[in-house]
């Protein structure tokens, strides 16, 4: 992992003029290290990531294990690939074990995400079976603690 | 009642630290970035504070053997085995104690009959001298200077040395200058510590914190474990400052004596914080090397920041703090780090708060966040800056 994406990573501060200073670089040069990032597609974007408790952001999540039929030519790639393409798809994961496909969803309400899955999903030829677990509270998101920890008012400013 | 009267003499000439009189004034400014802070900001490792819990769960609420837990001993034996290189028998050779400070504490008064003179380089952590004359010892200081970036010099060690001193006292990596010591120096003290028959007290706490080159103990040099007091702790490597945790390792003959100190005034480290300290050795070898990376990352940018203002800098190559002198500023470093925390609402420590020898330094922790770090030194240099001006309208009047 490069040094810029490390610190990207530790800080999650993507203004370029404080991640020249951290890095002791120009400003021009991460700039255009950021711009090659995104040419090579190994930075695809910038997300926010929000406390779903406090943002309100109106959207339910599911988590979907889906069984698929490999084909002989592909293996499970197209049919991966076939239902990423849908918008209420979040991410879309490979995996060993029980199931092929683990997909997650959002949508504007419970109803919506069971009629994607019933109508949309399921029914695309191919899809062998699928078990949908709805997320109902996040403890962790992105790797930050929402239960935050309590801060220690009373650490010392100054310590030998 | 003349309450005077009721205090020791000895207490009643002991300086107050000179960190808790700008701590202070620090705590009239909540809204201030601090560098002051001499621990890790790291929380202890989650699998560590976990161990606790779980100790505490199953009902682990009473003492233990006044040495500490065997268990941990054991663990102990294998970490500095590996990690410093002698061993050290589990039954007779290691004290478990609440921190390095009793340690040392204890240490000393095992040790030292009135008069006995302690050796010992400074600037240095702020209690040594204090300990040495609570334990009514005489401590004599030798500097370690910014030309040998603080690091350990033997001679001037041989130099300091006058009769009647009995302990040669050592922290490497040390707080607060970063300075280090290699095998050769190390070599050539352990030759003097055997010429003069010293004993050897050796504070290591900052050892897994060392960025350039491998950590020497002087225990592991040939000849020397018979005579060196190895003392170590979680507080740092293992971001653990409050579950005060240490060790010593020795002779048992001095274990021993630092014992019948240890059961009457301590009877054991809590019971919960030994449990603690286990996991911290089995498991949490991957916690100190991310935070050790953290920190060394995070000592580049400052020292290039500082030396990029005009504060000239060494490399610290153990710890989490830089010593840049302010010498440049014509301020010395009281004041500097006064007007820094008035008008820049910047905190570092004064260098003289860790021994005369500590003029025109200032100590500032790296041990922060990215983002303060990076705030702090921007207003350090707006400071360093407004001081420029100033310097220059005055020789131009």
């Amino acid at each position: 992992m490069s040094s810029l994406i490390s610190l990207l990573f530790e800080t999650g501060d993507p203004r370029p003029e404080k991640l020249a200073k951290i890095l002791g670089k120009d400003k021009s040069e991460i700039e255009r290290e950021l711009e090659e990032l995104q040419e090579n597609k190994t930075l695809l974007g910038w997300v926010p990531i929000l406390n779903p408790d406090k943002a309100d952001l109106g959207k339910v999540r599911a988590v979907i294990e889906v069984k698929i039929s490999p084909e002989r030519e592909g293996g499970f790639d197209r049919m991966a690939l076939r239902i990423s393409r849908f918008e209420e798809v979040d991410s879309c994961y490979l995996m060993s074990g029980g199931y092929d496909l683990l997909v997650f969803v959002s949508g504007e309400n419970l109803n919506s995400v069971a009629a994607f899955i019933s109508e949309r999903l399921a029914t695309i030829e191919g899809v062998l079976s699928t078990a949908t677990h709805f997320l109902l509270r996040p403890y962790k998101e992105q790797n930050h603690m929402l239960v935050q920890e309590v801060a220690n008012e009373e650490k010392p400013a100054v310590s030998p | 009642m003349n309450p005077e009267n009721f205090i020791a003499d000895h207490i009643k000439s002991l300086p107050r630290s000179g960190i808790r009189d700008f701590f202070a004034i620090v705590s009239e400014m909540p809204q201030a970035i601090s560098l002051g802070i001499g621990e890790p900001d790291f929380v202890t490792p989650w699998k560590i504070r976990e161990a606790s819990i779980f100790a505490l769960e199953k009902g682990k609420t009473s003492y233990t053997d006044n040495r500490g837990l065997l268990s941990l001993r054991k663990e102990i034996s294998k970490y500095c085995s590996n990690f410093f290189g002698p061993e050290y028998d589990p039954i007779s050779e290691i004290l478990v104690t609440v921190g390095v400070s009793e340690a040392i504490d204890i240490a000393l008064r095992s040790i030292l009959n009135p008069g006995d003179k302690v050796l010992y380089h400074e600037p240095c952590y702020v209690s040594y001298a204090p300990n040495v004359t609570l334990a009514f010892g005489e401590a004599i200081p030798v500097a370690t200077t910014p030309g040998q970036e603080f690091s350990l010099d033997p001679e001037a060690f041989e130099k300091a040395w006058e009769p009647g001193c009995k302990i040669l006292m050592l922290n490497f990596p040390t707080n607060p200058t970063g300075g280090t010591a290699d095998r050769e120096k190390l070599e050539r003290l352990a030759k003097f510590a055997k010429d003069k028959d010293l004993i050897v007290i050796s504070d290591e706490i900052y050892a897994e914190l060392t960025y350039e080159g491998e950590h020497v103990s002087i225990a592991s040099i040939p000849g020397m474990k018979e005579r060196t007091l190895l003392l170590h702790g979680f507080s740092k490597s293992f971001a653990m400052t409050g579950f005060r945790i240490g060790f010593a390792c020795g002779p048992d003959w001095l274990i021993d004596a630092m014992m019948k100190i240890h059961q009457y005034c301590m009877m054991c480290a809590p019971i919960l914080s030994q449990e603690a300290a286990i996991e911290a050795l089995v498991n949490g070898a991957d916690d100190v090397l991310r935070m050790r990376e953290q920190y060394h990352k995070r000592r580049d940018f400052v020292v290039r920041r500082f030396n990029e203002i005009g504060l000239n800098c060494h490399l610290p190559r153990g710890s989490f703090y830089a010593f840049p002198s302010v010498e440049s500023t014509g301020l010395n470093e009281v004041e500097f780090c006064h007007r820094l925390l008035r008008e820049k609402e910047v905190a570092v420590v004064p260098g003289t708060a860790f021994g005369e020898h500590g003029l025109n330094h200032v100590r500032a922790s790296f041990s922060t966040s990215y983002e303060k770090l990076v705030e702090a030194t921007d207003r350090m240099e707006s400071f360093v800056d407004c001081l420029d001006s100033e310097n220059n309208q005055s020789a131009a009047i």
